[in-house]
C-alpha cells in the first residue's frame, strides 16, 4: 500500500472536519465580535500600565505588546481551552468503542479530526480580526495599536513554524484531556481548570515577560508557552536567532512528551473497553 | 467441504459489574458502602454456532440475553474470557484492523453519518478511512445508490433527512466497501410503516448479492419476514436454532380464532376453547388444535352464534418468544 493510501483516512477526516466547522459562520461572527472587544480591553488596560511608568524595568515595549495582543485575539480558536464535544460524549459513553470497527489508527483520527475543527474555527475569526487590526484601527487614527508586520522576514517564517507546533500541541494537550475521562467519567472538572490554566500559562491574561522573572521563567517551560506565547515573542522579534530556535525545540519536545502520554491513555482506556466492554 | 463464514464455539464472556446500593436508606451509609461491591454477570455461556457464508440469520432474545456482547465479539471490539471464535479465517479481536474492512455495520439507534454534511461527503469519508480504490469505490457507490434510490438525497445534510431516508443511506454507508458480514441491529426501529417495508426489501435484495447478514431486532416481524433462520438466546445461552416454522412448531401449536358477529356480543361461552376477548361484535378464542380438530370449533361457533365472518391465523410470533423467554426462566428457577 503506497503511503498516501495509508495516510487517507487522517487526510479525510481533516477535509471532512474543516468542511463541517466551517459552516458554523454565525458562531464564528459572534466569537470575532467577542474577541475584538477583549482585544481593545486589553490593549487599553497594556496601554494604561506603560503609562505609569513602571515598564522601564522590562525589555518588553508597549511595540511588543500590541501584536502579542491582536495575534492572541486572532487566534484564540487554536487554544485548546474546548473539547470536541463528540469525541468527549464517545469516551464517556463507551461509544468510542464503536470507532473501533474502522480499520484505522484511532488517536490519529482524533488528532486530525480536532487539528481541522480547530483550524476551520480560527481561520474565518483569524481574518476578520486582520481586517481590523491592520485595516480599521489606522483609519480611525488608532495607529499606534495597530497590528505591525513580523519583526523580519526570517521572523515571519519562524513565527509560522511556532504557530504550527502551537496549532498541533495544543491539540495534543486536548488528547490527553479527553483520555482521561475513560477514568473520570465527567469532563466538567477539566473544563473548569483548563482554560484557567491555558489562559494564564499562554500569556493570554498578561504577556509571559511581564511577570515577575521566576514565575515567568517556570512558566516559559511548561508546554502552555508553547501555545501562544512563543510564536508571538518570535513575531514581534523579542525572541530571536539561537534563542527563538531553542524555544521552537521545547515546543516539538512538549508535542512529543503529550503524543506519547495521549496515545498511552487512549491505548489503556481502549483496553478497559474491549476487555470490559463498552 | 467449505468453511463456515463464522464458527463461534464455548464462547464465554463474564462481567464485573457494581452490585450497587440501592436500597440502602440514605443516611444509613456506612463507610463499608463507600466501597465498590461487584458482582459477576455471565453474558455468554457456551455459546456455540455456525453460519454459513451468504445466510441471512436473525438473532434475538431479551434485553441483556448477551445479543449485543456476541456482535461486539464477532465484530472484534469485545475479547471473550473463554471460547473460539473465528470469522472469516480470523479471530477477530486479534487482527482487529484487517477484520473490521470486512465488516459492515449499521445502527438503527446511532448515525455514522456526519450530521451536518451532505451524505455524498459521508461516503467520501469512508472511501478514504476504508482506503478504497476511486474506480472501485465509485461503481459500489452507484450500484447500492439505484439499488436503495438514494440519488436525490446525496447533496441533503444528513440532519435534514427523515429516519426512513436516513437509513436507507446509513446501508449504503455500511456496504461501500463491500464487507464479507453485515451486521444490522435494529435496523427498522423507529420507522413508519411504509418506511420499514421499503429497508426489508431492500435487506432481501442485498440478501442476494450474497453479503452474510445477522439481524438482531426486538421486531420479530422483521425476523419471520426476512430470516430463513433464527437464533435465539436468553441468558447467555443459545435456546434455539432453525427456521421460524420450527420455532413456531417447538413451542406453541395454539391458534387464535376470531369471529365477527351479526349482533353485539352478549355472553359468549364455549366449551372447547378459551376466550381471550369478546366485545362489541368480535369474540377472539383460542384453541389447540391437536385438541379440539378445527372444523368442530368451528362447526360448534357456527351453530350457536349468528356468524359473518371468521378466520385462524398462528399465535402472533410476539407471543410465542414472551412464551419462550418465559419457559427458560421458569427453568431457571
Amino acid at each position: 500500500m503506497t503511503l498516501s493510501m495509508r495516510l487517507a483516512p487522517y487526510r479525510g477526516v481533516l477535509r471532512a472536519r474543516w468542511r463541517e466547522t466551517l459552516q458554523y459562520r454565525l458562531a464564528a461572527l459572534a466569537g470575532f465580535g467577542t474577541q475584538c472587544y477583549w482585544g481593545l480591553l486589553r490593549l487599553m488596560i497594556l496601554a494604561a500600565f506603560y503609562q505609569s511608568g513602571p515598564a522601564d524595568a522590562t525589555d518588553f515595549s508597549f511595540a511588543h505588546a500590541v501584536p502579542y495582543v491582536w495575534l492572541g485575539q486572532a487566534l484564540l480558536s487554536l487554544f485548546p481551552f474546548r473539547l470536541d464535544g463528540e469525541l468527549a460524549d464517545g469516551v464517556r459513553t463507551g461509544s468510542v468503542a464503536g470507532e473501533l470497527l474502522r480499520p484505522i489508527d484511532l488517536y490519529s483520527y482524533w488528532f486530525w479530526r480536532m487539528t481541522a475543527w480547530r483550524l476551520a474555527q480560527a481561520a474565518p475569526r483569524c481574518l476578520l480580526m486582520l481586517v481590523v487590526a491592520v485595516g480599521v484601527l489606522p483609519l480611525v487614527g488608532l495607529d499606534e495599536w495597530a497590528l505591525t508586520a513580523p519583526a523580519s522576514v526570517g521572523a515571519g517564517a519562524l513565527y509560522l513554524a511556532a504557530t504550527a507546533l502551537a496549532l498541533l500541541l495544543g491539540v495534543a494537550v486536548t488528547a490527553v484531556l479527553i483520555s482521561m475521562m475513560f477514568w473520570t467519567v465527567s469532563s466538567e472538572g477539566a473544563m473548569y481548570v483548563l482554560p484557567a490554566i491555558v489562559w494564564f500559562g499562554g500569556g493570554l491574561v498578561t504577556p509571559l515577560p511581564l511577570l515577575p522573572d521566576g514565575l515567568a521563567a517556570v512558566l516559559g517551560y511548561l508546554p502552555f508557552a508553547g501555545l501562544m506565547d512563543i510564536p508571538f515573542r518570535i513575531y514581534v522579534g523579542h525572541l530571536a536567532g539561537a534563542e527563538a530556535l531553542a524555544h521552537l525545540a521545547l515546543q516539538v519536545g512538549w508535542l512529543a512528551v503529550l503524543v506519547v502520554l495521549g496515545r498511552v491513555l487512549l491505548a489503556r482506556g481502549l483496553r478497559r473497553v474491549v476487555i470490559l466492554g463498552g | 467441504m467449505s468453511e463456515p463464514l463464522i464458527d463461534v464455539a464455548g464462547l464465554t464472556k463474564r462481567f464485573r459489574v457494581s452490585a450497587g446500593d440501592s436500597g440502602t436508606p440514605r443516611g444509613g451509609r456506612t463507610l463499608r458502602s463507600l466501597v465498590a461491591r461487584r458482582k459477576v454477570v455471565t453474558a455468554l455461556d457456551e455459546v456455540s454456532f455456525r453460519i454459513e457464508s451468504g445466510e441471512l440469520v436473525g438473532y434475538i432474545g431479551p434485553n441483556g440475553a448477551g445479543k449485543s456482547t456476541t456482535v461486539k465479539i464477532l465484530s472484534g471490539i469485545l475479547v471473550p474470557d473463554a471460547g473460539r471464535c473465528v470469522v472469516a479465517g480470523r479471530v477477530p479481536w486479534r487482527e482487529r484492523v484487517a477484520h473490521v474492512a470486512e465488516i459492515g455495520v449499521v445502527f438503527g439507534q446511532r448515525s455514522q453519518l456526519w450530521w451536518d454534511l451532505p451524505v455524498i461527503e459521508s461516503f467520501d469519508l469512508l472511501r478514504d478511512i476504508f482506503r478504497l480504490q476511486p474506480a472501485a469505490y465509485r461503481a459500489t457507490r452507484d450500484e447500492l445508490v439505484e439499488l436503495l434510490a438514494i440519488e436525490p438525497l446525496l447533496a441533503v445534510p444528513v440532519r435534514q433527512l427523515s429516519l426512513g431516508q436516513r437509513m436507507r443511506c446509513e446501508l449504503a454507508a455500511a456496504l461501500l466497501h463491500r464487507p464479507r458480514l453485515l451486521f444490522l441491529d435494529e435496523p427498522t426501529i423507529g420507522l413508519d410503516a411504509v418506511a420499514k417495508l421499503a429497508v426489508r426489501d431492500i435487506i432481501r435484495r442485498l440478501q442476494g448479492s450474497g453479503v452474510t447478514t445477522i439481524l438482531t431486532t426486538h421486531d420479530l416481524d422483521d425476523v419471520e419476514a426476512l430470516c430463513p433462520r433464527v437464533l435465539v438466546i436468553g441468558a447467555g445461552s443459545i435456546l434455539f436454532d432453525g427456521s421460524v416454522g420450527d420455532l413456531r412448531a417447538g413451542v406453541d401449536r395454539e391458534r387464535i380464532l376470531t369471529v365477527d358477529l351479526e349482533h353485539e356480543v352478549g355472553s359468549f361461552s364455549t366449551s372447547t376453547a378459551t376466550v381471550v376477548s369478546a366485545a362489541g361484535r368480535r369474540v377472539v378464542l383460542r384453541y389447540d388444535p391437536a385438541r379440539i380438530p378445527t372444523p368442530r370449533i368451528i362447526e360448534e361457533v357456527a351453530r350457536d352464534n349468528d356468524v359473518r365472518d371468521l378466520y385462524i391465523e398462528p399465535q402472533p410470533i410476539d407471543e410465542l418468544v414472551a412464551r419462550l423467554y418465559r419457559d427458560l426462566k421458569l427453568e431457571e428457577e
